[in-house]
């Protein structure tokens, strides 16, 4: 399978005060087409910085990051913001969609950077809440919705757009067991079933259990690779 | 347009304290509409076409310093001047202190001064006719239902009659309409004879208030000016002599300096208002950082950001703006009615319009630029963090 991701002598860290903390440091990196990764380790051990520069929300300190063959540590922030806008879906533990919106209109929000039409951005909206299986809470807002609906609901945003890519911070972390295997099942659906390459970070076994590779990471580090299925 | 319903919604995400804030807009764009609208009154006193062929010549001094009357003869003998009358200003009260009458002593050729005075000529043969005789513009007729016959008691606010009574006794002899295009309150005066006024009042001794000089041609205005007042020079009683709308203005300037008034009210007003309004902004941006975040997130770039907080902000100003607007609208005109003419506000004309979006616009950018800046500024990454 071709590469993806592709990322060599990566390093970053951060000015916290007067000290610098090194995050991540000699992180060498490829991830296929089509790969479902999951990212563990303790906490600190730099799972979502990595995520961060992979889904282009941060500058790498030094080394290089390439998504489908763009050098997205090269892309300043306004092409940096048009790449993750047509290439990178993103799922976060506390779903972070808009309270004030109803659900299609969350769906919706990626489509405005777009020059689709209002009628065909709310029709890709339905289909991704379709896929989702929320086609019948469309006109509901989060607050209407338990954690897991809400969880797909930040999934069918990720993926309105159809990006080749989805990273995923702890997707799980705040969801009871049933909710959590419905949305990690629906994660793998979409990696099997329409090829999406997906990275995800948890601390939960069971959820990397859903992904084909997993990867740890200590003190900054990429320490062990496993695969499962 | 698309993003609308993205600004609307996070405009009204804390209802409660949008509506508050919409309410102090509201009511410091209606507090600006009915100011507005008192300056426009005060600087509209005679502007147009109607009145560009009159003069007025008063003291040079004072307004309230009287001019001999032997002057309206010298000024009549000007090239230039095609007719001159004078008024002495008397300051009626009827009945009680609130109901003021503007009204003026008038000279006998006065109301023909006044081609947009519209008198019938058997009512102006009988004021004529009557030396206690009064002609009274429509509207005041209507504010205290007087009709042609009736007698009205006047108490002046300064003259008393020889006998030393402050009240006169006047008998209505005619009512006149005024043109569309006249000037603001001309519907409403009392007219009264200046002959029977000079004789029966107690400091008479044959002086004017001013006098109205009719031009043959406005385009002599400034030479019939300059010839008139030379009539006067280095005399007891030097003369100013100005169009009608600047004397208008400089008699508005008796009560104040208007503009100024209305400029340090409404300063002080959006000042308060640009403090109340930024907080708000300040507030609603900061405890939407990770919704900003995640805008960004997706691919808003920093730059649509702050177009979007700085576009909410002016949504902001502009709702409340316009509603106070709207209200002053519809107030100006129903205080007008309700105080039965003595109050006059003209309707928020375009210019108030025009000069109430612009510094809703403006307002809505200073407030929403500082919070707008730091929307644009966020890490994405330590807004995600909540750092």
């Amino acid at each position: 399978m071709a590469t993806l991701i592709d990322i060599q002598n990566l390093a970053k860290s951060y000015t916290r005060g007067k000290q610098k903390v090194e995050v991540l440091h000699h992180v060498d990196l490829t991830i296929a087409e089509g790969d479902f990764l999951a990212l563990m380790g303790p906490s600190g051990s730099g799972k979502t910085t990595l995520l961060n520069l992979i889904g282009g929300l941060d500058a790498p300190s030094a080394g290089s990051i390439s998504v489908g063959g763009q050098r997205i540590d090269q892309l300043g922030g306004g092409a940096l913001a048009k790449w993750r806008a047509s290439n990178v879906g993103f799922i976060f533990q506390f779903y972070n969609l808009m309270p004030m919106l109803s659900a299609q209109r969350n769906v919706e929000l990626p489509l405005l950077l777009t020059k689709l039409s209002a009628a065909q951005r709310k029709k890709n909206a339905s289909i991704a809440l379709q896929l989702v299986g929320l086609a019948d809470r469309a006109s509901h807002k989060p607050s209407e919705l338990s954690g897991g609906q809400q969880q797909r609901v930040a999934i069918a945003r990720a993926i309105v757009s159809d990006p080749a890519l989805l990273v995923c911070d702890e997707p799980t972390g705040d969801l009871d067991r049933q909710s959590a295997e419905d949305v990690l099942g629906l994660l793998q659906q979409l990696n099997r079933d329409h090829g999406k390459t997906i990275v995800m970070v948890t601390h939960d076994p069971k959820a990397a259990e859903y992904a084909s590779h997993t990867l740890h990471l200590d003190k900054g580090a990429l320490v062990e690779q496993g695969a499962f299925a | 347009m698309k993003y609308l319903h993205l600004i609307w919604a996070a405009l009204f995400r804390r209802k409660t304290r949008t509506v508050l804030t919409l309410v102090s807009i509201i009511a410091a764009f209606l507090l600006f509409g009915m100011l507005d609208a008192v300056r426009t009154a005060f600087d509209s006193g005679s502007q147009g076409i109607v009145g560009v062929d009159r003069l007025v010549t008063s003291s040079r001094y004072s307004i309230i310093q009287p001019l001999p009357e032997s002057l309206g003869a010298r000024i009549a003998t000007i090239p230039g001047v095609r007719d001159v009358g004078h008024a002495n200003w008397f300051g009626g009260i009827y009945q009680d202190p609130k109901n003021f009458v503007f009204s003026y002593a008038v000279s006998p050729n006065y109301l023909d001064l006044y081609p947009e005075i519209h008198l019938s000529a058997e009512q102006r043969k009988a004021f004529d006719g009557n030396r206690t005789g009064a002609v009274i513009g429509d509207k005041l007729a209507q504010k205290y239902g007087w009709k042609v016959g009736d007698k009205i008691p006047l108490q002046s606010t300064i003259f008393p009659l020889k006998n030393g009574s402050k009240t006169w006794t006047f008998d209505i002899e005619g009512i006149y309409t005024v043109d569309k295009d006249a000037a603001n309150g001309l519907d409403q005066l009392f007219m009264l004879h200046w002959k029977y006024f000079d004789e029966a009042n107690a400091f008479g001794n044959g002086t004017v208030g001013w006098y109205v000089d009719r031009l043959t041609d406005p385009a002599l205005g400034d030479r019939v000016a300059h010839a008139i007042d030379a009539l006067s020079a280095n005399s007891d009683h030097e003369t100013k002599t100005q169009t009608e709308q600047a004397f208008s203005a400089s008699f508005a300037k008796q009560l104040g300096d208007i503009g100024l008034i209305v400029g340090s009210i409404m300063g002080a007003v959006f000042f308060t208002l640009i403090l109340l309004t930024a907080n708000t902004m300040a507030q609603a941006v900061r405890e939407r950082t990770s919704e900003l975040a995640v805008l960004k997130t997706i691919g808003f770039s920093s730059r649509s950001v702050l177009a979007l907080v700085l576009a909410e902000s002016v949504l902001l100003l502009l709702i409340g703006g316009v509603i106070g607007l709207g209200l002053a609208a519809v107030l100006a005109p129903a205080i007008g009615k309700g105080s039965g003419g003595m109050i006059n506000l003209p309707p928020v004309g375009a210019g108030s319009w025009a000069m109430g979006v612009g510094l809703m616009v403006l307002i809505g950018l200073v407030v929403g630029a500082l919070p707008a800046w730091r929307a644009m500024r966020l890490n994405i990454v330590d807004a995600l963090a909540g750092r």
